[in-house]
């Protein structure tokens, strides 16, 4: 009963998935794991991103891929004007911990309700040439609709890492991450670093929204059942590393694999919740920790 | 006793007769259903409010709280069927217990990580009651009301008057709370825990008190819930309604003191019944949604404290 091919194909299809899981929370582990700002709807704006890309690729046929990077550049300044937002009401004052993490709350589940209210509760599905095929090596099949966003979700951590690593503003970003004062005695205003990180943060999730409504069909509340998967990987591969972010989405894409191959899809969600609460009780700095 | 407390205690019993009084007067089924859902939520919102407003955890998960004890009451009614109090008491312990396991986890969970954990708690009780079929399973269950009780023309009215006094019972619980040391305590907490501890009060002690009488309350709210809705799936039972709800009625209201979930509630919560009739639900949770936003940007002190700083300028001006 139990094949190699089987283990094999679960494996495969775990390791696809974390991919994505990767760049689903790579913009998370930049604002929350950076920069401590508490993004609970960033799984919101990813279900935001899935919407405009259904929308464009319903009206005028766009690719979900090219739509989610042409929508990445206007969600930058969303980005930037909800941080403007945040700072102004909730950080300058020193009330973030409480408001500040309800205000993200209420435009969570504000973003659902407009969602609803727009487009209404079915499931929505895009079209593409790649959506529906797939190729095979050896035994293992590999579904392009996996492949497809666990190679772009690859190509924007990489992205992500090479520009936090190796760019001025990059540098400046973990520098802020370090040390804000420090970083500001060098003449760098952390605010607007601040500003440009978040507002990144919200590009990257808009493209994740545009690789899930590639995967499977979306509908608004969805995003709900990726807050716990976003926090999981974040926190799993420890708050701001990238390493961290690929290695957790790829471990939390493989555990959800098996588990939904032997025990039954419905259990799935219990393994991101299970392995962030874990995770939390034994080493809140996560494997790749600062 | 003191002339303020007994004064509270006048004016809860005469709240709890007057509910009482209402049901041998009034006919309309419908102002029961939607008196039953605004009071529910006072005791929602309350039952919140004494562990996020008072203590500074901010729980998502009301909906689990509130779901265990509807849950735990259909698992009783499938089995031996006992009256409500055994229903209100038994739902409190299962949901008091689950809060005093979450209180624990305030030990290494703060700010953020403690409240995901809460809706990490949600989705997975969740889950496992969908997959329990003795209470329905995902699909639900359908739960006979009893037809009669004692001096109530129908269940209905009963039920809207148990609720009305747990209202009352809840917001006077929140009441005595917050005017002994335990919600100075607790305020401290929420302002500063390490200095708190310094200063030698007994943060987990209080935390889990918060964590403990929060969920109990939330569950007891939970228990009648099957007989009110006659048909319980484990959707609406868990529904993000509840977390929202709870949380943005003291938030609208006013976190500080017991009267501001109070005032959040009957507010919002009427607004809402009113809007659910004449707009959409989809409508009235963007409402809902709205003000959340508006009122932790714009008065983060919420109603309560609006008015205080308008009498305190009133005030101002006289003199």
């Amino acid at each position: 009963m139990l094949s190699i091919e089987f283990l094999l194909n679960a494996l495969i299809a775990g390791l696809l998935l974390g991919g994505f899981y990767a760049a689903m929370s790579a913009g998370l582990s930049l604002s929350f794991g950076l920069l401590d700002v508490v993004n609970i709807a960033h799984p919101a704006f990813i279900i935001f991103g899935s919407y405009l890309t259904f929308y464009v690729n319903e009206h005028f046929g766009f690719d979900p891929i090219l739509a989610g990077l042409v929508f990445a550049v206007p969600s930058y300044f969303l980005g930037v004007a909800v941080y403007r937002i945040y700072y102004n009401c909730f950080e300058k004052t020193g009330a973030e911990s409480l408001r500040g993490l309800v205000f993200f709350f209420g435009l969570f589940f504000l973003i659902e309700v407009i969602l609803i209210i727009t487009f209404g509760v079915d499931y929505r599905l895009v079209r593409a040439f790649y959506i529906g095929k797939s190729t095979s090596i050896g035994s293992v099949g590999i579904a392009y609709r996996l492949f497809v966003p666990f190679l772009v979700g690859g190509i924007l951590a990489a992205v992500l890492y090479l520009f936090l690593t190796k760019t001025f503003f990059g540098r400046a970003i973990m520098g802020v991450a370090q040390d804000s004062l420090a970083v500001q005695l060098m003449g760098v205003d952390p605010i607007r670093i601040k500003t440009v990180a978040f507002g990144i943060g919200i590009a990257t999730a808009v493209i994740a929204g545009s690789l899930l409504i590639i995967i499977g069909p979306v509908e608004p509340t969805i995003g709900r059942e990726y807050i716990g998967r976003v926090f999981a990987v974040t926190v799993l591969g420890g708050l701001g590393s990238m390493t961290g972010t690929l290695v957790g989405g790829l471990i939390l894409g493989v555990a959800e694999s098996f588990t939904s191959s032997f025990f039954g899809p419905s259990w799935a969600l219990a393994v991101s919740f299970g392995i962030l609460l874990i995770c939390l009780a034994v080493r809140p700095s996560g494997l790749f920790g600062r | 006793m003191s002339k303020e407390r007994k004064l509270f205690l006048i004016v809860a019993a005469v709240l709890i007769v007057g509910s009482f009084l209402i049901t041998t007067q009034m006919e309309n089924r419908f102002y029961y259903k939607a008196a039953y859902v605004v009071l529910q939520y006072v005791v929602l919102a309350t039952a919140w409010n004494i562990l996020g407003g008072y203590t500074g955890y901010v729980n998502f998960g009301t909906a689990a709280f509130f779901a265990m004890g509807a849950y735990t009451a259909v698992a009783l009614i499938k089995t031996w069927k006992p009256p409500l109090y055994v229903l209100l008491v038994m739902g409190g312990l299962v949901s008091g217990l689950l809060g005093l396991g979450i209180g624990y986890l305030t030990l290494r969970l703060k700010g953020v990580f403690f409240s995901i954990a809460t809706l990490a708690l949600a989705v997975v009780l969740q889950m496992i009651i969908s997959n329990w079929s003795y209470v329905g399973g995902g699909a639900g269950t359908a739960i006979l009301k009893p037809r009669s009780v004692p001096m109530f023309s129908n269940y209905d009215e009963f039920l809207f008057f148990v609720m009305a006094a747990l209202a009352v019972v809840s917001v006077a619980v929140a009441w005595l709370i917050e005017k002994s040391w335990v919600g100075r305590g607790m305020a401290a907490i929420r302002d500063n825990e390490e200095a708190a501890e310094c200063m030698g009060v007994p943060i987990l002690k209080l935390k889990l008190f918060a964590t403990t009488v929060s969920g109990a309350l939330m569950g007891i709210a939970g228990a009648p819930f099957s007989y009110f809705v006659v048909y319980i799936e484990p959707t609406s039972a868990f529904h993000l309604d509840y977390a929202v709800n709870s949380l943005a009625m003291p938030m609208i209201g006013g976190t500080t003191t017991w009267l501001g979930p109070l005032v959040g509630a009957v507010l919002v919560g009427t607004a809402q019944q009113i809007a659910t009739v004449t707009l959409s639900s989809e409508m009235n949770l963007l409402i809902v949604g709205s003000l959340l936003v508006g009122f932790v940007v714009f008065a983060p002190d919420g109603l309560v404290g609006l008015f205080g700083k308008i009498r305190a300028r009133l005030a101002g001006r006289e003199a």
